[in-house]
């Protein structure tokens, strides 16, 4: 029986949809006192007095902390690999608040509406600063974001300069920019900006946290990162991080929003402080203005090519706004250069410099893309530029450029500093198939005389379409960064306990993890019973982020079985009385030479209960050595109401390189998934504030995510590829699909109606403006 | 104040307070298939059948259901089996979150429509959402359900 590549369904799947409360809440104890944080409505301001009077009368309201009763001590949010890209910039609670929706104080009650009202009835003088709010100004502005001096970064060469509100710079360049675009024919000068967008994942931050038998502090969050909050926690709390146990139970999407460490650190705080069970669910409207989004990007990209087509040099200037705190904003624009530029590998010079900026804006975090979502669309923009300006096809333009399997570019040696300096190359790359599959799906050619054919008619109609495409990679994992272990137990009636770190965070990791396990052990998936994660009980995993769960963490799942293998045979030869060479262990059984069989759950029973008296267990580790980017292609169709400005998404077809696809049912979604967001992130979705920092969509009423009605067709080609350094040839999918709607998209409203939108989203004012030569200016 | 609501075929007497919203009470009589995601009636995870007719439950005064019907999806467990196996064997439960809404809004759909079109099935369900599948296999493991749920996946 072979579980890989097969569409098996989720073994949680039935819990889930059956309503079990296998969710965080689900499982808060009915006792646990409710926590509420009082949040600012200024985006910059000082907090002068607070007055509790009033909110210690609510009946209920146990207590209320500020930052005068918090140890203060800077720690990031960020929930990345330790030590982290990211100015330790945040303290529990501060006497300065930075963002609308920054943390002012907590209420702490026995029940919900207490604490609410309690909040309500907190009285907090501000003195009120002004805020910074335009990103391209932020850099040396006399107002600074962290006027603080305790602040810094744990790291050299990330940039971080706090008298300059700069959070985060990255820059390299290799071969002379100047001179390639000296020699170039023609070329392009353009800019492009993308904006903050919503994780949005339906079940909002929460946690609960509790003591122990032992007096260690138990924090059950819905986090992505286990291992990174205990740590996180141990600093902010002052805590060992011996005394803190964290459980991550079912958790109802993240997409990023819940890397970053946001509301465990309050229960975690009230337990430490009460001893008590205490817990804390962030309303939609919390998630919004007090978590993060992603980062909102602008990119000066410069092309250089012949006038054949052959790209000779990409320049690229990057401008993030961070908002009030630097999580994720060194690492974001550092993975945007040397994720985005690589895939075209035949230039002379390539030239990427990127700076993150202090705002008093909602601050940037992780989400799906990381970055590389941000530049892709910049970068591919461009190449849809430098084509029509070739009057060249788009796709023919990227079969020329692109890389090919079995190439390279130095450009891959420079993602991790420590890689060796030995060219990496391509193996697995299976663009090419990317783009002939998908513009075979897509029918491009056909489809684009069609439209050519059907112009008139649709304009009598007030309509017109048009087809655009792009490119795109990612990566699998962080090479010499995230490292995964796991660990499988042999259990006394021949079935195995694989206890992993990996976060399922509805992605379905804990059926592929256990699907390969099943094959490398060579028994059924019902002798697999996977566990995940607790930091007590499982190895490490730096956690569901970076596209490295099927990667990383299903190499670690493959060692762990590897050895398991060798401790199986080594047993049974001694339970055999035979020598190791002669026994084997295949297709779940103990096989010898002389033809003696012994099966798995004898040979467990014997060496548990009589002769051996031995517990077999195997762990194994893991890293990614080397860049294994996953690639794709999408090709989207679109209808451009020439009256309104409304687009309509009539068609996407994606081609993804995955290598082996373990679950090709959960790839396809993940697909789907991940294409639908960049639909979002093109089209309408939009973190919005107002001249004074104020959020003006925190609901989904105002913040629309698409819904089912706003989709018409998606369809998936998953290309079949292997990567050898892959378990069973797997590579990442989960960010790379988020990448090509945009550039793609924007490409088709330039084809049907003839305008550029650089900024995103393109919404029907935007598209109808520049539709009627009116020069668009954001509302404030 | 106390109310009498049937849930899932038990009557049940309550004890809430006015400003209660149905969502938070049948979560703490135990209902935890019952989700919150929003606070504002737009996300469609505490969808609930309320006299047989699907509400959104966090914008339902608890009192609003006195003397009435509440169905959750721990009372359609049974009827429920077919899709929630159409769904699975797409992989489009994912989370998992908005997953017993979704089906309650189905279960809906179902009653109220025949030969429901795509567009339909999409209208019917468009205030269930769902940021993990993009919805092309939940609208494929809604058209095999309703045709009987014999359609393999296709690809």
């Amino acid at each position: 029986m072979k579980y890989v590549n097969d569409s098996i369904k989720k073994i949680d799947s039935d819990a889930l949809l059956r309503g079990k409360g296998v969710y965080t809440d689900d499982l808060s104890p009915k006792d646990a006192l409710w926590i509420k944080v009082v949040r600012s409505p200024h985006a910059f301001a000082k907090i002068l007095t607070v007055d509790d009077r009033l909110t210690m009368r609510v009946p209920g309201v146990e207590m209320v902390l500020t930052y005068k009763d918090i140890k203060r001590i800077p720690f990031t949010r960020a929930g990345q690999n330790y030590p982290e890209f990211s100015p330790y910039d945040k303290f529990i609670l501060d006497e300065y608040v930075r963002h609308v929706g920054d943390d002012v104080a907590i209420v702490v009650a026995e029940n919900e509406k207490s604490a609410e009202m309690g909040a309500k009835r907190l009285k907090v003088d501000y003195e009120v600063l002004e805020p910074l709010l335009d990103f391209t100004i932020a850099e040396g502005h006399s107002t600074l974001v962290h006027p603080e001096e305790d602040n810094f970064i744990p790291v050299d060469s990330a940039g971080y300069q706090r008298e300059k509100n700069l959070a985060g710079e990255i820059g390299f360049d290799i071969g002379d920019i100047d001179e390639a675009l000296e020699q170039s024919d023609v070329v392009i000068r353009t800019t492009y900006e993308s904006q903050a967008q919503a994780q949005s994942m339906m079940e909002t931050q929460r946690a609960f946290s509790y003591e122990d038998v032992y007096g260690r502090l138990v924090v059950v969050s819905a986090t992505q990162v286990p291992f990174h909050l205990r740590r996180t926690l141990a600093r902010a709390l002052d805590l060992p991080m011996s005394k803190i146990r964290v459980i991550k139970p079912r958790i109802g999407g993240g997409f990023g929003s819940k890397q970053s460490v946001h509301a465990e650190v309050y229960p975690a705080l009230v337990t430490k402080l009460t001893g008590k069970p205490s817990k804390i669910v962030y309303t939609r409207k919390e998630v919004f203005k007090g978590t993060t989004s992603r980062h909102k990007m602008r990119f000066e990209v410069t092309l250089g090519a012949t006038k054949d087509g052959d790209l000779l040099g990409i320049k690229m200037n990057g401008l993030s706004d961070t908002g009030a705190y630097g999580e994720h904003a060194n690492t974001t624009m550092g993975t945007t250069g040397k994720k985005v530029m690589p895939i075209y590998n035949k230039v002379k010079a390539s030239s990427f410099h990127g700076k993150a900026v202090y705002t008093n804006n909602l601050p940037g975090g992780a989400f799906r893309g990381y970055g590389v979502t941000q530049g892709t669309f910049a970068l591919e923009s461009a190449m849809n530029e430098l084509a029509e300006k070739l009057k060249m096809d788009p796709v023919k333009l990227r079969e020329r450029n692109m890389i090919k399997k079995g190439e390279t570019t130095p450009l891959y040696n420079l993602i991790r500093e420590g890689l060796p300096p030995e060219p990496v190359y391509m193996n697995s790359c299976e663009l090419e198939a990317c783009v002939k599959r998908g513009k075979e799906r897509f029918q491009w050619d056909e489809r684009n005389r069609r439209i050519e054919r059907e112009k008139d008619f649709l304009k009598k109609k007030g309509k017109a379409r048009g087809t655009g495409m792009a490119i795109a990679q990612q990566g699998s994992g962080l090479p010499k960064v995230d490292m995964a272990g796991a660990t499988i137990k042999l259990n006394d009636d021949g079935f195995f306990t694989l206890l992993v770190g990996a976060t399922d965070l509805g992605t379905g990791c804990d059926t592929i993890l256990s699907q390969i396990a099943a094959d490398a052990l060579e028994v059924s998936m019902d002798k697999i019973n996977i566990h995940a994660a607790d930091t007590d009980l499982s190895p490490f995993d730096s956690g569901a982020y970076a596209s490295s769960t099927t990667y990383t963490s299903g190499n670690a799942v493959i060692e762990a079985c590897r050895k398991m293998r060798v401790l199986i045979t080594e047993y049974a030869a001694k339970v055999l009385e035979e020598d190791e060479e002669d026994v084997s262990f295949q297709q779940g059984k103990i096989l010898t030479s002389a033809g003696k069989e012994l099966s798995l759950e004898e040979f467990s029973k014997v060496i548990t209960y009589s002769l051996v008296y031995e517990q077999l267990t195997a762990t194994g580790s893991f890293v990614p050595k080397i860049p294994v980017p996953p690639y794709m292609a999408g090709f989207a169709e679109v209808e451009v109401d020439l009256d309104t400005g409304k687009v309509e998404l009539l068609d996407f077809v994606g081609a993804v390189d995955c290598g082996t696809a373990i679950n090709p049912a959960l790839a396809r979604v993940q697909a789907e998934g991940g294409i639908v967001q960049g639909i979002g992130l093109a089209l309408f979705e939009d973190v919005n504030v107002s001249s004074k920092g104020k959020l003006k969509n925190n609901s989904f009423m105002q913040y629309k995510i698409p819904a089912r009605n706003d989709l018409h067709r998606i369809q998936i080609e998953l290309i079949e590829g292997h990567d050898d350094t892959g378990p069973f040839g797997a590579k990442a999918i989960g960010e790379i699909v988020v990448n090509t709607p945009s550039p793609a998209i924007i490409e088709a409203i330039c084809q049907a109606a003839g305008v550029r939108i650089r900024s995103l989203p393109a919404t029907p004012e935007k598209v109808w403006k520049a539709m009627n030569n009116r020069h668009y200016v954001p509302e404030k | 104040m106390k109310i009498n609501i049937n849930i899932n075929g038990r009557e049940k007497e309550i004890e809430i307070a006015p400003d209660d919203y149905l969502s938070e009470v049948l979560r703490k009589e135990g209902y935890l298939g019952v989700k919150k995601g929003c606070d504002t009636e737009s996300c469609g995870v505490c969808t609930i059948h309320l006299n047989d007719v699907a509400v959104l439950s966090c914008g339902t005064l608890a009192a609003k259901a006195h003397g009435k019907s509440v169905t959750t999806i721990e009372g359609v467990d049974k009827k429920a089996e077919r899709i929630r196996h159409e769904m699975a064997k797409r992989g489009v439960d994912q989370c998992g979150f908005c997953g017993p809404g979704t089906i309650m809004s189905i279960l809906y759909l179902e009653r109220v429509t025949t030969n429901p079109t795509d567009s339909e099935i999409k209208r019917y369900l468009k205030g269930n959402l769902c940021r993990c599948s993009g919805y092309v296999g939940q609208l494929e493991a809604v058209k095999s359900y309703l045709e009987g749920g014999h359609n393999e996946v296709c690809e």
